[in-house]
């Protein structure tokens, strides 16, 4: 018996919408931690990964299912490597304040 | 045989220009004037030799194949020469005056401070681009040898390139030729629309087939020959210096005085002569055409003649009289009689060379003193440059048996001949230029030559030209002695029909030359009348009483300052014609250049420089700004593509 019968594929894109959404603005409304902004970044991979799961399972094809695997080993890496770009950042200003990283200003 | 000297002679001026102009740095200034020389007298020798032969065998006119031009395509232009009566005795003329005018050169330019390898490179390419256009075929060729002839005049008359005056009078030169020359070149391209061929064979052949094309200008039927004759004469007042295109000939004499010798006897001025003789069919076939040549042959000769009389420039005078004696030739043209034309141009040629350089001489001895007021007594200093500037004058002011007396009386008799209104008018003007040229020619030998020198230090100072400089002198003055009577039974006597064969056409209507010589005695003589008395007045007014000329320049102050000014041609230009172009030229500058095209890169880069200032407050350094930016509009172009799917 497939869940999917049950409760439909809209459910799951509204929640992985939410998601999506509260992994935005924790990108742009959070104004302390750069921590924070690594997984709000994460948070939008993962909703974006329920995406392609639900709609696997909604049209029996299992190429989503796997993709899922792949991608989620690739945000693996790349979460260590921004970890470790805020570990050289640390270590250069002391501080993973967001407020201190304005050295872009034009 | 023939034809292999005729192009001898028609290159080796071209190979001495190329190997004295390219070379001349390298072999050195003296064997590049032996070279250029080489050049002219090889040229020479070869022009006498077929003008022997052509004459002896009575060889008919021929086109000689010279070489492929172009060879493209289905293009195939060949550089050929015409080889005629006319081509062969203008060749002659030009290149014997020319390589003398070289000689002189030597001893001329020897004080000048340049190397003047350069200046006898130009002078063979000068000679060379007269006799291109002499023995061309084709109305392209005459161009291109047209063209040549007006970019040496320019070289050589700014040759002394540091003088302002010189720089102004060439560019003078050149731009009012450049006139002159658009409308040869509409004429030419006239004759090609309508007889589909630039060869004169062809189009003299076509010339009846275009009887019966009619233009129409303002209300006036013409047929198309008044049409072309016209063009085609514009182009030649520009280049023999007729009225209203003549503003460049005294100006000209800012040139070395080989140069001015060069311009007025062989090569340049003579072109627009030759122009109208070579298209003597052509000519023939416009009658309104014919007229206006004689009535602006008549006016510029007359007016040449009053101006001449008023300078005090050694070289103007001289230069004046050119252009009254050109009127001279055009007013033969205008009657139809191309042979006495011709004649008056060859003769002029040998008395006019040898005026201008016995002028050069005058002006070596004196140290570059150019004002006849300052000079006098000279005769005892120079007597072989004296006795021949008299030659000249004799020749000149058509005094028996003088070559010009042949060439002027038979103008004189043409014209009467004519027995027309047209005819006695100019008749009357040319009689009385007749008597000026006579008094200018006179005041200025007693001026130079004769009466108490008028500055001490000068005359002092002056001493006789070295021989190199006289010995051409004495060439051309025999020829002006003896030119006359010797090619007169040849040009225009009893020998005329052979001699020409079929290179001239008269129309069969046109009897002038056939009865030219059957004036009444009392009119056939006046004109050497008025020239005794204009040499008897000038002996009055400027060796008698010399107070009488001052006299009446005080009393006449009006008409002498008229004169003076040469009819106030060069004013009336400046009014009309500089000052519009220059306040052009200055509005284009001023406002045109430096007030909008100028401008327009330094209003752009201000306009970016002030926006980027304007709207750099964006990158404020937040990098939460920028992913709400890049969020909000991935969103908007999401959502625009929704809509508008």
């Amino acid at each position: 018996m497939n869940i999917f019968d049950t409760v439909g594929v809209a459910s799951y894109i509204i929640v992985s919408g939410i998601l999506f959404t509260i992994g935005l603005f924790g990108v742009f409304a959070n104004r302390k931690n750069l921590i924070v902004i690594l997984m709000s970044i994460e948070l939008m991979l993962l909703s974006a990964n329920l995406n392609l799961i639900a709609f696997s399972s909604t049209f029996g094809n299992l190429t989503g299912q796997i993709m899922v695997m792949f991608s989620l080993t690739v945000a693996a890496a790349e979460t260590a490597i921004g970890l470790a770009i805020i570990m050289v950042f640390y270590r250069n200003r002391r501080s993973v304040e967001v407020q201190d990283t304005m050295v872009m200003k034009g | 045989m023939t034809s292999s000297l005729f192009i001898t002679a028609v290159i080796s001026p071209l190979a001495g220009f190329l190997c004295a102009g390219l070379l001349g740095r390298i072999i050195g200034d003296s064997f590049a004037k032996f070279i250029s020389i080489l050049g002219m007298t090889l040229s020479m020798v070869c022009a006498c030799i077929v003008t022997w032969q052509f004459f002896a065998n009575h060889m008919d006119s021929e086109v000689v194949h010279f070489m492929e031009w172009i060879n493209a395509g289905n293009v195939h232009i060949n550089w050929n020469l015409k080889l005629d009566s006319l081509s062969v005795a203008m060749l002659t003329m030009v290149v014997s005056i020319s390589l003398l005018i070289h000689i002189y050169s030597i001893g001329y330019m020897f004080h000048d401070t340049m190397p003047t390898y350069r200046f006898f490179a130009y002078l063979s390419l000068f000679t060379f681009s007269m006799i291109a256009l002499i023995t061309s075929n084709n109305l392209v060729q005459l161009f291109f040898g047209w063209e040549g002839v007006g970019l040496c005049s320019y070289l050589l008359i700014g040759y002394w390139y540091t003088r302002p005056a010189a720089i102004t009078a060439a560019i003078k030169a050149f731009v009012i030729n450049r006139i002159a020359d658009l409308f040869f070149l509409v004429g030419i391209s006239l004759l090609f629309i309508v007889t589909g061929s630039v060869f004169y064979s062809d189009i003299f052949h076509k010339l009846p087939d275009i009887a019966s094309i009619h233009y129409y200008l303002m209300g006036f039927d013409f047929k198309i020959y008044e049409f072309i004759a016209f063009l085609l004469f514009i182009g030649a007042m520009g280049k023999s210096a007729q009225l209203f295109f003549h503003v460049w000939l005294p100006d000209a004499m800012e040139g070395p005085t080989p140069v001015s010798a060069l311009i007025h006897a062989a090569t340049m001025v003579t072109a627009g002569v030759f122009l109208m003789v070579r298209m003597s069919p052509l000519i023939e076939l416009a009658p309104y055409t014919k007229i206006f040549i004689v009535i602006i042959g008549a006016v510029t000769a007359l007016f040449a003649g009053t101006v001449a009389l008023t300078q005090s420039d050694i070289k103007k005078s001289i230069a004046y009289s050119t252009c009254s004696q050109l009127g001279y030739m055009f007013v033969a043209v205008g009657v139809g009689t191309y042979q006495i034309a011709i004649f008056h141009l060859t003769t002029h040629a040998f008395f006019k060379a040898l005026l201008f350089l016995g002028a050069g001489s005058v002006i070596v001895a004196l140290h570059d003193e150019q004002n006849m007021f300052k000079m006098g007594g000279l005769f005892k200093k120079l007597p072989i440059t004296c006795i021949l500037m008299w030659i000249g004058c004799l020749a000149l002011g058509g005094i028996f048996p003088f070559a010009g007396y042949w060439s002027k009386d038979a103008i004189f008799e043409a014209v009467w001949l004519n027995h027309s209104t047209l005819g006695y008018f100019a008749w009357g003007i040319l009689l009385f230029t007749a008597f000026l040229t006579s008094l200018y020619s006179w005041r200025m030998l007693f001026l130079v030559f004769h009466g108490k020198p008028k500055k001490q230090e000068i005359y002092d100072y002056a001493k006789e030209a070295p021989f190199s400089m006289s010995l051409p002198m004495i060439f051309l003055g025999v020829a002006s002695v003896i030119g006359g009577i010797l090619l007169f039974p040849y040009y225009i006597g009893s020998q005329q029909n052979i001699f020409w064969g079929n290179s001239l056409i008269n129309e069969t209507d046109n009897l002038h030359m056939a009865i030219v010589h059957h004036t009444p005695l009392l009119i056939a003589k006046m004109p050497l009348i008025l020239g005794i008395l204009g040499i008897i007045l000038a002996y009055l007014c400027y060796s008698v009483n010399p107070k009488i000329p001052s006299f009446l320049a005080n009393s006449l102050s009006g008409l002498y300052r008229f004169l003076l000014n040469a009819w106030y041609f060069d004013k009336f230009y400046n009014v009309i014609f500089v000052r519009p172009y220059a306040a052009l030229s200055q509005a284009l500058w001023k406002i045109g250049e430096k007030e909008i095209i100028q401008e327009i890169p330094v209003i752009l880069a201000n306009f970016t420089n002030r926006s980027a200032k304007g709207i750099s407050w964006v990158q404020n350094g937040s990098f939460a700004l920028y992913a709400f930016t890049m969020a909000i509009g991935l969103v908007v172009i999401i959502a625009a593509f929704l809509i508008y799917q």
